[in-house]
């Protein structure tokens, strides 16, 4: 693709001569390299409630970035507006970071990436808005009519495209279509007049709405939401202490983005302020878990052909055999630390600064049977489903919220539980894992990440895992 | 600052494509951030953008839309797509706007806006940060490392105008510092913060004072144990329990009251937490985060009652949950620039008691002083709560040793009726703001 033929080249009439002033602008204080982030996201979200479609929502958010490095310091500055006066003013804001005479840059711009890990049948404005409300009707229907104990459905869709330009000073030039989309369904089911229980389920991906027309259907979603809201209606209280706690497959691998993934940000070693920090090479884990981040996987949640700074993706090990192998990089890092890249830079908008991020984070499956690793615990906590979790990176302490979980009572799983969070310390969580299976699981698509302030779309993924020892926080003795 | 204007001939441009009412909010924004790390510049960031939403309703069908560009043919597009999508939305019986009798804004000056911040220039405004640093660095050896010290900034304006004749806007100006030491001994590092906001540069708190609390706080968790599990009473310091009034917050708004997704939905006028317990939500207090003229419908913001001494008075609703409910809004609409309007709270503030957090501390002979939650396992439609904690073990009166890797469960419910005092010590450090809370048994989990 050339830039005239490409979205902003067409819509904007964005040329390799502007991309090269403002850059040039962006250096004229003296930084040692700067980079444009232009981004254009048409965004639609509907909701269903009460089997009302009460919110219809559509818009548009667009602006470029600007940012320019020296040294370790950063300049940041954006424009909503893409009027050459306007971007070069950001880029002289932002330029002010550094303090010396004008970069000359390189003129001339390479094309990065050649691959499409989200081709798309019919892009989101190609598809009618009639076609979308159908599928949160349709899940609200199958939701209502799984069982006459659900009293309350809600079920939204959302799908984006964003249309992504990067120029950087080191004469890279990539471009982007990112499409995303999610359908989520939540009921609340009651047994007569007794305490309701919530079931949630979503899913999607780098996808749009055939995805969820032909693969994932909103059925399937309908019945897994309320599959979970009439498992709690038996749950008795969690137990509270430490015991073996066996994690079903897929979404729990949420456990690896909390106790190991965020540590390993390169941003956080670069300043040692990580409980990983100065530890590659060493054991952080039993030599049963190799955890990997792989943002090249064909249209999942978390994949991009390129990240938010125009480098490709990859697939880096982090964990090899339970030894400490590496980092997750964004540029500044890389460039501090002097190492490689690994395609892990990201942001949320182009109003954010880039940083270091997980993209698809997971377990390698083991050789273990799932059905023997429950059989070989005679008592613990079978957790089949997670709500969110935090880490303090610092000291390592992370915790995770099981929302589907189960007694195991002489290698049986008998009793449902109710929610409770579990708890853990990063470098030393892992080193329990006694069992993996080998049956790994890729999470459904529905997760969200947090750091500083900026969310970005993650995936995740375990196999069946045992852990011999975790605390964990119910109220029952 | 922008022009209203803007917003009452975008609603013209919606009633005439088709539209039977509608609603605009325009709103824009100046960020600035300084972020000082090891005593040397690591960020600055200086921009600004505005952005535009609509919402019409086409008879009892309603549609939104948003755009970043307010160009003509930016509000064009912004109109176009209001009236395609709400076309394909359902009649909703409930839809509409508030009654013209509840529109209006305050009058008073409400000091949501101060042009001291502005005065600031970028040189100055990073040696704030510096100093607040360098403050934190002094305070204490075992502060080796720092994720930073930042000074941040904010101006901005806010447009709300709608098709039965509302249009207020009103300016809004915020200033913080904060500061992320790092302290090491031996086998320990720790990580943790403190801050100050204002609305106004001449209200924050000095550099020395935010430094030396943020190393104070950082050092007390060094050599933090695990405990064994155990039923005690638990302090939530006031920054932690401001979390408790947020999982109140979620429990009375009205979408979740509507739907029975509360553990408090019909138990209005019903006692439901102790005596020690009044909860407050007042959008009206001059200066404060969570004050402002109008709600994002246009309705006056006022001080609610929320919960009086155990007893609940009231929800917090919109225009659309209050008709669902059969009730009156209390002026309590929240919108951001996308979507339908949702609730949120001006200041909401559990009001304080008359003991010193000092007194309450030496009242216990054995239990948790949380100073920090992590994760967010708080079911509010059962109530079920179970968080993990970091704090101070308590013993005979005193601080004996920091704790982690734990967590502290019960049910909201209980935890309400559990509230065996509040401290003196309520501090409005943000819109939420709550004393010190005791409440008189949770489960510990640890080894």
């Amino acid at each position: 693709m050339s830039l005239s033929s490409s979205f902003f080249g067409q819509k904007f009439g964005i040329t390799e001569h502007d991309l090269e002033s403002y850059l040039s602008e962006a250096l004229s204080a003296g930084g040692d390299y700067a980079d444009l982030y232009f981004e254009y996201l048409a965004t639609s979200s509907l909701s269903i409630d009460e089997s009302i479609v009460k919110s219809a929502v559509q818009g548009v958010s667009l602006g470029v970035g600007v940012r320019v490095l020296a040294g370790d310091r950063t300049g940041y500055a954006y424009s909503g507006d893409l009027s050459p006066e306007k971007i070069r003013k950001a880029a002289r804001v932002a330029a002010c970071i550094a303090n010396g005479p004008a970069q000359v840059e390189k003129t001339g711009f390479d094309e990065s990436h050649k691959r499409n890990l989200y081709p798309l049948l019919t892009a989101p404005h190609e598809t009618s808005l009639a076609e979308r409300v159908e599928l949160v009707k349709r899940a609200d229907r199958a939701a209502r009519a799984a069982d006459s104990r659900v009293f309350q459905a809600q079920a939204s869709y959302v799908d984006s495209l964003r249309q992504v330009l990067v120029a950087t000073s080191d004469g890279v030039l990539s471009f982007d279509r990112q499409p995303l989309a999610r359908l989520g369904v939540s009921v609340l089911a009651r047994d007569g007049n007794g305490i309701p229980q919530r079931g949630y389920s979503g899913g999607g991906g780098r996808v749009a709405l055939d995805f969820f027309q032909n693969e994932k259907t909103p059925e399937h979603f309908a019945g897994e939401a309320v599959r979970q809201a009439i498992v709690q209606l038996d749950a008795v209280p969690a137990p509270a202490g430490e015991m073996t706690v066996v994690l079903g497959p897929g979404w729990p691998g949420i456990l690896l983005h909390e106790a190991v993934g965020h540590g390993l940000e390169a941003d956080f070693n670069r300043k040692k302020v990580s409980a990983f920090s100065g530890r590659v090479g060493e054991l952080v884990a039993s030599p049963l878990v190799t955890v990997v981040d792989d943002g090249t996987i064909r249209n999942r949640r978390g994949s991009l052909n390129v990240d938010d700074e125009g480098v490709p993706t990859e697939r880096n090990v982090l964990i090899e055999n339970g030894v400490l192998r590496g980092y997750l990089y964004d540029k500044l890092s890389s460039r501090l630390l002097g190492s490689g890249t690994t395609g892990n830079g990201r942001r949320e908008s182009y109003q954010h600064i880039p940083m270091p991020r997980m993209t698809n984070t997971f377990m390698l499956a083991g050789e273990s049977d799932p059905a023997d690793i429950v059989r070989s615990t005679p008592r613990g906590l079978y957790c089949a489903n997670f709500g969110g979790g935090q880490v303090d990176i610092t000291s390592g302490n992370f915790v995770f919220s099981a929302s589907e979980s189960y007694l195991i009572e002489d290698g049986r799983i008998t009793r449902p539980v109710r929610g409770a969070t579990l708890t853990g310390n990063g470098p030393e969580a892992l080193k329990y894992v006694s069992m993996v299976g080998n049956d790994l699981q890729l999470d459904e698509g529905v997760g969200i990440c947090g750091k500083e302030g900026q969310s970005v779309p993650v995936g995740v993924g375990i196999p069946t895992v045992k852990l011999d020892r975790m605390t964990v926080g119910g109220t029952a003795g | 600052m922008i022009d209203p204007d803007l917003a009452t001939q975008t609603i013209r441009q919606a009633l005439e494509r088709g539209a039977t009412d509608a609603e605009c909010t325009l709103a824009e924004g100046e960020e600035f951030s300084a972020v000082v790390r090891m005593r040397s510049l690591e960020k600055l960031k200086d921009a600004g953008s505005r952005a535009a939403g609509l919402r019409v309703l086409v008879g009892r069908r309603a549609g939104s839309s948003y755009t970043s560009d307010l160009s003509a043919a930016g509000i064009r597009m912004l109109v176009d797509s209001a009236i395609e999508i709400a076309a394909i939305s359902t009649e909703d019986p409930h839809a509409g706007l508030p009654d013209p009798s509840e529109l209006g804004a305050l009058t008073a000056d409400l000091q949501l806006y101060s042009t001291d911040i502005q005065n600031l220039d970028t040189a100055y405004r990073i040696e704030q940060a510096r100093a607040t640093e360098e403050a934190t660095f002094a305070a204490d050896p075992r502060i080796t490392n720092s994720e930073g010290s930042s000074f941040d900034a904010y101006s901005g304006a806010r447009v709300f105008a709608n098709s039965r004749g509302f249009l207020g806007s009103y300016r809004l100006s915020s200033c913080s510092l904060h500061s992320t030491p790092v302290a090491r001994e031996g086998q320990f590092m720790e990580r943790d913060y403190w801050y100050s906001s204002a609305r106004s540069y001449a209200k924050l708190e000095s550099p020395a004072a935010i430094g030396r609390r943020a190393a104070e706080r950082t050092v007390r968790r060094l050599g933090a144990r695990k405990v064994p599990t155990q039923k005690v009473p638990v302090v939530f310091d006031p920054q932690t329990a401001r979390s408790l009034l947020g999982n109140i917050f979620d429990a009375v708004e009205g979408n979740s009251i509507y739907r029975s997704a509360s553990f408090l939905a019909g138990k209005l006028g019903e006692r439901i937490a102790s005596e020690n317990v009044t909860v407050i939500d007042d959008g009206t207090i001059p200066g404060l985060f969570g004050t402002s003229p109008f709600d994002d419908e246009g309705v006056p913001s006022r001080r609610t009652v929320v919960i009086d001494r155990g007893i609940l008075k009231s929800y917090l609703l919109n225009t659309y949950t209050a008709v669902k409910l059969g009730l009156k809004t209390t002026g309590n609409a929240a919108r951001g620039i996308t979507g339908n309007t949702g609730v949120g709270h001006g200041n909401l503030y559990l009001e304080k008691g008359d003991r010193s957090p000092d007194e309450i501390i030496r009242g216990i002979q054995k239990g948790l002083y949380v100073t920090e939650l992590i994760g967010s396992s708080v079911n509010i439609v059962t109530g079920d709560y179970s968080r993990g904690a970091a704090g101070l073990w308590i013993e005979n009166g005193e601080f004996a040793y920091p704790v982690s890797e734990i967590t502290i469960a019960s049910t909201l419910q209980r935890m309400l009726t559990d509230v065996e005092s509040a401290g003196s010590d309520l501090d409005f450090r943000g819109s939420v703001a709550s004393p010190t809370v005791v409440i008189r048994e949770m489960t510990v989990s640890g080894h």
